[in-house]
């Protein structure tokens, strides 16, 4: 049987959940024996080349892009993953939720106290730009999720149990202490 | 300002622990409570500006801001809404020019919604300046606002006839009906005040009435089903410097109304229940935890508890037993569904935020104050005297085997015959429908909105803790009833607003799952939404307390029994439906950078 395939991405995320991903140190060679990785910042390929089993997803949609990005993913995966706080719920991008977009542009470009060089006021507007989103949306508001992995950034541990549970087929441990509220 | 609030400290010794009953008293002698008062509460009762806010924030019935001369609060609760709220609410909204969430400029009137207030037999009602008006309609809605502008007393708004009952006492003189409809061992009129401490407690130790206890296998009527005995044994084996009885009356289940008609009609035989629980477990002291909602009824409590000191049922050395001292008072809340959880409900009493405590350790260990303490459903004390009176032989042969004794069911929505019955446990739902003359059913909600809705399937399942559990809300909705939409969602926007916050589960899933519900009502939703819901309710397990353990309830229970409701709103041609439009949520960001939207750009 040919290695399971697998595909990640950063979407409005800091990529603290790929560095994670990388913590789980020496794992990654029995990683690399397990699974086969396609297009991911982890080997630098930039578009799928073949069907995906996993998709891993880290970060939420702030801008067209990203949710052409997660669509794209869709498309190609059999199983999609999101990823840490970002992805699930927004993260820290979305705490701009509560804000309507224009005042947040205004924030960022013209009236921010740190804008000093944009003495013009330029709003970036080129045609090549992805478009900013009216709010940030966690990714299973855009395309079916199947698994959600919580953290910021999850341990490296619960990304290699669940990644190994996926690829073996046994059932993922998930003792009361990890997933009691208090 | 100053001199009320002083005066009220003075009242309360500036005890820090009795913040309710301070901020009650403040509320309705001001109307509300000025940033100044509570600035001097802060600094007179040791505490922090913000400790106080946050009390005063918890509470539904506390304001900051002035609630106008007749402050109405109407009952927004499902039966309500089923019995004529919406008309009830657009007459008061245009009689006094304002919408629900405002004063009038001229601070006469004040519109408020509030949750279920006990009187689901008698919808749509209202309580303004603390007296409940039931039954209201249109026509005397206009009525109402008209005599407000005239100036007339809260009292001489009320021209209904006074309930039945002892609503007609003249320290209680309410238009509120007990609609008493099938009496018991509770309810029923043989009982003459005081039997059971003078001729049964004189003989007893506080052992022997444990033991009467346990053997009778009475389980708490709250809802939870604990046994009572147990509980007062554990208790009374708690270390402590001194041990309290609570009485909890803060029954906020929506469709509970049998504690208001039990202390209505049977006060004494409560007060004397937790005499005795207070001799057995060795405590002198007593508060009766009242839902504010109930503040009609002070006047009226406070003169029976009177009337049982006279007759030294209460007080020092009752029926003249040596060392046996208890008494008791009335504690009100200030409007908190998650004030009749226990701890929460301590924490009130402590007058503090009504957030439940984490357990262990369970009040019989640390409780009141830190003290080893019982809390007991209203029904529960009053039962409990009738255990010491007859044995608790005797009271296990009403009932079934896991659920001994009676119960007395709160019975609204539709049917002929609304109302309080006290019943068998084992009674099924069949014969409670032919009782309360409601022949055509949809689905019966049992246990309030944290219990169960059941079909017609399910109509022969019988009343207990072992079958279908219930602290004796029964709720019945007609074929006429849209289900998700008016007792479903309804139930959630409940849960949501009462939530105490301190758990994310609950504090955020109800929310998240009502919106998806939201989704579903709108046409919007997927099949694998409903395989959401049902999910995710599990995460609702990790919270803290029984509401937020139960606050999905709601949805779990009818798409359990009534999926094909569910279903029937689904899109058929989709399997994925989340509702995000791209091009939608580009526009705002895309007009103000002044640049036209492009898709196929990238």
């Amino acid at each position: 049987m040919s290695k399971p395939v697998i595909a990640t991405t950063s979407l409005a995320g800091c990529f603290g959940c790929h560095m994670s991903i990388l913590d789980i140190d020496e794992r990654i060679l029995q990683l690399f024996d397990l699974v086969e990785f396609n297009k991911s910042p982890i080997d630098d390929i930039k578009k799928f080349t073949k069907p995906v089993d996993i998709g891993i997803i880290e970060g939420g949609c702030c801008n067209s892009e990203n949710v052409e990005v997660l669509k794209d993913f869709r498309k190609n995966c059999k199983i999609l993953i999101s990823l840490g706080e970002c992805a699930i719920m927004g993260g820290l991008p979305a705490l701009r939720n509560g804000i309507p977009v224009e005042e947040c542009l205004h924030e960022a470009y013209i009236g921010g106290p740190t804008v000093q060089l944009n003495t013009k006021h330029i709003l970036p507007n080129d045609d090549e730009l992805p478009m900013l989103l009216d709010k940030v949306y966690p990714c299973h508001e855009i395309v079916k999720i199947d698994y959600y992995l919580p953290g910021c950034p999850p341990r490296a541990d619960l990304i290699w149990d669940a990644l190994v549970a996926l690829i073996t087929g046994d059932p993922l441990k998930l003792p009361y202490e990890l997933i009691k509220f208090d | 300002m100053k001199d009320t609030v002083k005066q009220i400290l003075k009242q309360y010794g500036s005890d820090r622990n009795r913040l309710m009953d301070i901020l009650i008293d403040i509320q309705e002698q001001l109307g509300y409570i000025p940033k100044d008062a509570i600035d001097l509460l802060a600094a007179n009762l040791g505490m922090s500006q913000v400790d106080v806010e946050q009390t005063i924030s918890f509470y539904h019935f506390f304001s900051t801001k002035p609630r106008g001369k007749y402050a109405i609060y109407l009952n927004d609760s499902a039966v309500a809404r089923m019995f004529g709220y919406d008309s009830v609410k657009r007459t008061f909204e245009s009689e006094a020019g304002i919408k629900f969430g405002q004063v009038s400029d001229d601070g006469l009137i004040g519109l408020f919604n509030t949750a279920c207030m006990g009187m689901s037999d008698q919808e749509p009602a209202a309580i303004i300046n603390n007296k409940v008006f039931t039954r209201l309609t249109p026509y005397r809605v206009r009525e109402i606002v008209k005599h407000m502008r005239e100036g007339k007393a809260v009292e001489e708004l009320m021209n209904e006839s006074y309930g039945d009952g002892k609503n007609q006492l003249p320290s209680l003189r309410s238009i509120v009906s007990s609609n008493v409809r099938r009496k018991g061992m509770i309810l029923g009129d043989d009982y003459e005040m005081g039997t059971v401490t003078k001729t049964r407690l004189t003989k007893m130790s506080p052992e022997a009435v444990i033991a009467e206890m346990k053997h009778s296998h009475i389980r708490g009527r709250g809802g939870a089903g604990f046994p009572t005995g147990l509980k007062w044994e554990f208790c009374r084996r708690s270390k402590g410097d001194k041990r309290y009885v609570i009485c909890n009356a803060d029954e906020g289940e929506p469709g509970t109304f049998k504690d208001r008609v039990i202390l209505t009609e049977k006060p004494e035989l409560v007060f004397e229940g937790m005499a005795v629980a207070g001799y057995a477990i060795g405590s002198d002291e007593g508060i009766l935890y009242l839902r504010y909602e109930y503040r009609y009824m002070k006047d009226y409590l406070n003169e029976v508890l009177e009337n049982m000191r006279k007759q030294n049922l209460l007080g020092k050395e009752i029926a003249g037993i040596e060392g046996f001292d208890f008494d008791i008072r009335i504690q009100y809340g200030a409007g908190a569904y998650v004030c009749g959880e226990e701890s929460a409900l301590l924490e009130s009493l402590e007058g503090k935020r009504g957030e439940p405590r984490d357990k262990p350790p369970f009040p019989v260990e640390k409780g009141y104050l830190g003290m080893p303490t019982i809390v007991n459903n209203v029904e529960t004390f009053g039962t409990a005297v009738k255990i010491v009176l007859n044995g608790g032989e005797w009271f296990t042969q009403f009932g079934t085997e896991d659920s001994t004794g009676t119960k007395i069911l709160s019975i609204s929505g539709d049917c002929m015959f609304p109302g309080v019955y006290e019943v068998d446990w084992g009674f099924n739902v069949e014969d409670m429908l032919d009782m309360v003359g409601a022949w055509e059913v949809q689905a019966v909600q049992v246990g309030g909105p944290s219990g169960t809705l059941i079909g017609s399937k399910e109509f022969h399942r019988t009343l207990g803790y072992s079958d279908l559990s219930t602290g004796g809300s029964m709720i019945i909705f007609g074929p006429q009833r849209n289900l998700l939409k008016d007792v479903v969602l309804n139930f959630m926007h409940f849960f949501i607003e009462e939530s105490c916050g301190s758990c994310s589960t609950c504090r955020n899933m109800t929310q998240v799952m009502t919106n998806k519900l939201t989704k579903i009502l709108n046409g919007k939703g997927v099949k694998s939404d409903l395989d959401d819901l049902q999910s995710w309710a599990k995460t609702l397990q990790a919270s803290r307390c029984g509401l937020g353990q139960t606050a999905a309830n709601p949805i779990v229970s009818s798409l359990k029994n009534f999926r094909h409701l569910y279903e029937a709103l689904l899109q058929k041609d989709k399997d994925f439906d989340q509702g995000f439009d791209m091009e939608a949520s580009v526009q705002a960001s895309c007009n103000y950078v002044g640049r036209v939207p492009n898709f196929n750009h990238h």
